[in-house]
């Protein structure tokens, strides 16, 4: 637990120490703004939501999360620290979770700095609150997921690259496996346990279910098992991938 | 004596590659043990399965009593390593790099200051404390790297390399920390300097192929090169006449002329490493040879080592 903690603080602080975390928050702010007033009409929708701010975090996630994720794991490869890490008295667990709430927390961070949006709609009118706390909570936990993910995979490379491109591949298909996109692939010759099995693993699907309304507990369950599986993962890899 | 490193019978596979093959040694407090061999013999491999960054394929390593494989963890917080290269995160300053490092280790408030004072004091670090690790020399670089691995004082020390990188002056100083340390601890350098053995180690182990082929104090190990007790005689003139009188002696196998930085000389060398230079004197003092200079090989070290591991 303290070794968690004091791994957490480091992670959290290297991200501000480097032009990352400024470069980071000014462009998800400024993407999360254009597209909510000029692609998702917030003033001509006449409604007092934040629906179409919400709306594009799946998107916004798919192209920022693998940026936070891909350092995580493959630079302490590619440096070498990884050696000096993962000899120091902390095990790997320790070390896989406090690595994974630092990235996390940063996205939070990120995230909590977008509350003029809900200023603006709390001006302009009487929007459901709880709506909108549920949906923030939902879009955490969906940046957690797509983090878990990210962290799991930049342990398999040394190259931030690739580790940028596998997660943001990864994660498009996790965020589209309820549409069209994968089911029209699976239709004609998958048996429909499959095919539903699928689709229940759309991040699109269970994040839409919490923005629309209250947090369903599968919705919120679905996510933090994710994120579990993915910590397990990245724990394995590390094991297996460290000296390599 | 305690041992404070029980190595036994560590093996690690790549694949097909036997990197480490079934090597036991045991170090006690007190002891420098200089881990020789040439690149690719296993040095660094060994290194990581004894400090728990690789899993041994078979065996293991017990430091301070405790299990690296069983309970790693706890052999962990008995060592001080200093992996090849002393890697460091580079956006760090030397000193929030170390305060991380004495966290980590269950240090704080004054007593992680007190730690962290001392090994900055000991690797002379404080004019770069401030100074992202990326922006700082080879030499300093390192020296983060053995503060970082001093700091809680362990009772065990692995070094891969510690002088690599470093200039004469600054090689210097590290050998004189770790001669300075080696009474209370069980230190581990891995080296491809001879001079280095020489300088600091009580025992050297070369390793070749993931074999141990020699297990021996610096002394014992140059003692089986074949220029030990070889006498080395520098005359003013007369060397063919030297050369045929010398080589008649009974301890004497051959004699040879050898012109290097210290000039020419004839180099006689011993049967079976036997002690010549009393028949030697006696010849040249009845023979009345105008001596410049003479001196007995203790033996090379580097000989011994290209004997061994070619």
């Amino acid at each position: 637990m303290h070794s968690t903690w004091v791994i957490f603080r480091r992670e959290l602080a290297s991200y501000f120490i480097t032009p990352l975390a400024y470069v980071f928050i000014v462009i998800f702010l400024a993407t999360a703004g254009a597209l909510t007033f000029f692609v998702g009409n917030f003033f001509d929708r006449g409604q007092a939501d934040l629906q179409p701010f919400f709306n594009f975090h799946p998107w916004l996630y798919l192209v920022l999360i693998p940026a936070l994720a891909m350092r995580l794991w493959a630079e302490e490869r590619k440096s070498g620290t990884i050696e000096l890490f993962l000899t120091l008295p902390v095990s790997i667990g320790a070390a896989v979770l406090g690595k994974f709430l630092a990235a996390w927390a940063f996205a939070a961070i990120a995230l909590t700095l977008t509350f003029p949006f809900w200023i603006t709609v709390n001006v302009l009118g009487h929007p459901d609150n709880g709506v909108i706390l549920a949906s923030y909570v939902g879009s955490l936990l969906m940046a957690g997921a797509f983090l878990s993910i990210g962290a799991a995979l930049s342990a398999l490379t040394k190259n931030q690259v690739i580790a940028f491109v596998i997660t943001a591949a990864a994660c498009f298909i996790f965020t589209v496996s309820g549409s069209q996109i994968v089911l029209g692939f699976l239709t004609p010759w998958a048996p429909t346990g499959l095919i539903d099995t699928v689709a229940s693993f759309s991040f699109l699907t269970h994040f839409n279910a919490i923005v629309r309304g209250v947090i369903e507990v599968p919705d919120a369950v679905f996510f933090v098992s994710v994120i579990a599986l993915f910590l397990y993962a990245n724990a394995a890899i590390v094991e297996l991938k460290k000296a390599d | 004596m305690t041992e404070m490193i029980e190595v036994r019978g560590l093996t690690r596979r790549f694949g097909v590659i036997l990197a480490v093959d079934h090597i036991s040694f045991s170090v006690v407090r007190g002891e420098v043990l200089g881990f020789l061999g040439p690149n690719g013999a296993g040095k660094s491999t060994t290194m990581k399965m004894i400090t728990g960054f690789l899993a041994p394929t078979d065996g293991t390593a017990v430091v301070c009593g405790a299990d690296i494989v069983g309970d790693p963890i706890a052999a962990k917080r008995r060592i001080g390593y200093l992996p090849e290269g002393a890697p460091a995160y580079p956006d760090m300053t030397p000193r929030s790099f170390l305060r991380f490092i004495a966290e980590i280790r269950g240090f704080a408030g004054d007593e992680a200051k007190r730690r962290i004072d001392l090994a900055v004091t000991r690797t002379a670090l404080s004019s770069v404390m401030e100074q992202p690790i990326e922006t700082l020399s080879k030499g300093f670089k390192r020296r983060v790297g053995l503060a970082q691995a001093l700091l809680h004082d362990p009772d065990v020390l692995i070094l891969d390399e510690p002088t690599d990188g470093l200039d004469p002056n600054q090689k210097h100083e590290a050998r004189t920390l770790i001669k300075a340390l080696a009474p209370e601890k069980a230190i581990v350098i891995s080296t491809h300097l001879l001079d280095e053995v020489d300088a600091i180690c009580s025992r050297a182990i070369i390793i070749a192929a993931g074999r141990i082929l020699a297990d021996a104090t610096p002394i014992e190990l140059a003692a089986r090169s074949r220029l030990h007790n070889a006498v080395r005689i520098d005359l003013t003139d007369g060397h063919v006449e030297a050369e045929t009188a010398l080589r008649r002696l009974p301890g004497v196998v051959a004699v040879e002329r050898v012109a290097d930085a210290e000039g020419a000389a004839l180099l006689v060398l011993p049967r079976g490493g036997q002690a010549i230079v009393g028949e030697v004197t006696d010849l040249v003092r009845t023979a009345g040879w105008a001596v410049r200079g003479m001196s007995v090989e203790r033996g090379r070290l580097d000989e011994v080592f290209r004997a061994i591991t070619a």
